[in-house]
């Protein structure tokens, strides 16, 4: 279990990624976010977002359009 | 090289294209980019207390057809774009400025605009905040 969630599902771009930098912005070094989106843009903005933070995706799942990221804050 | 801002010239004032800017800041401030923004004109207008949550319509492009779109859109629950901006500023730096000649051009005082203004500034300002990053018009 992550230790923060972040329901993003059923927004569109950018919000998923806004509200994930919200909650890491308020969570301590090495806590965990998981995400759940719909947006079909989150795979690659997700990709692209831990690159560019160096938050860390640790999991990774897709299931009936539902996206799921667990991510580890630097 | 030190990160460059993303730099934004505000000229249009209709609502796809300040969401379209909305959606760019939030991006941006989600990635930790700090973005200026510069506001001429109409899309200094748009950031009025009078205006700023009024429906300022669309570029003429859009026709009839997208219109429709993008009502069912905000039908859907997409964020108005004075909204995704508030929020992209509580996320990162984001500095929003208005021209001192566009404020004159409207006759605007400090006092009209809505708070998500931070300022007003002259062109010469903006160019030294811009710094190498890229400027785009919108």
């Amino acid at each position: 279990m992550a230790d923060v969630q972040v329901d993003a599902r059923g927004l569109n771009c950018p919000m998923p990624i806004v509200k994930t930098a919200q909650a890491v912005k308020a969570m301590a070094s090495g806590q965990t976010v998981e995400v759940l989106a719909t947006d079909p843009g989150s795979v690659k903005d997700f990709a692209a977002w831990s690159k560019t933070t160096g938050n860390d995706i640790l999991e990774q799942t897709a299931d009936s359009g539902v996206f799921r990221f667990v991510m580890k804050k630097k | 090289m030190e990160e460059q801002p993303v730099n934004f010239v505000v000229f249009s004032g209709t609502e796809d294209k300040l969401q379209a800017l909305a959606v760019m800041t939030a991006g941006a401030a989600a990635l930790g980019k700090q973005v200026n923004i510069f506001l001429q004109y109409w899309g200094l207008e748009a950031f009025s207390k009078e205006r700023i949550d009024a429906d300022l319509g669309l570029a003429p492009e859009a026709g009839a057809a997208g219109k429709a779109r993008v009502e069912a859109a905000a039908k859907a629950g997409q964020a108005a774009w004075a909204e995704t901006l508030r929020q992209a500023k509580e996320l990162g730096e984001v500095d929003i400025q208005a021209c001192s000649l566009s404020m004159d051009v409207l006759g605007l005082e400090e006092s009209d605009l809505d708070p998500l203004v931070d300022g007003v500034e002259g062109v010469t300002a903006f160019y030294l905040n811009a710094g190498q990053g890229q400027i785009v018009f919108i």
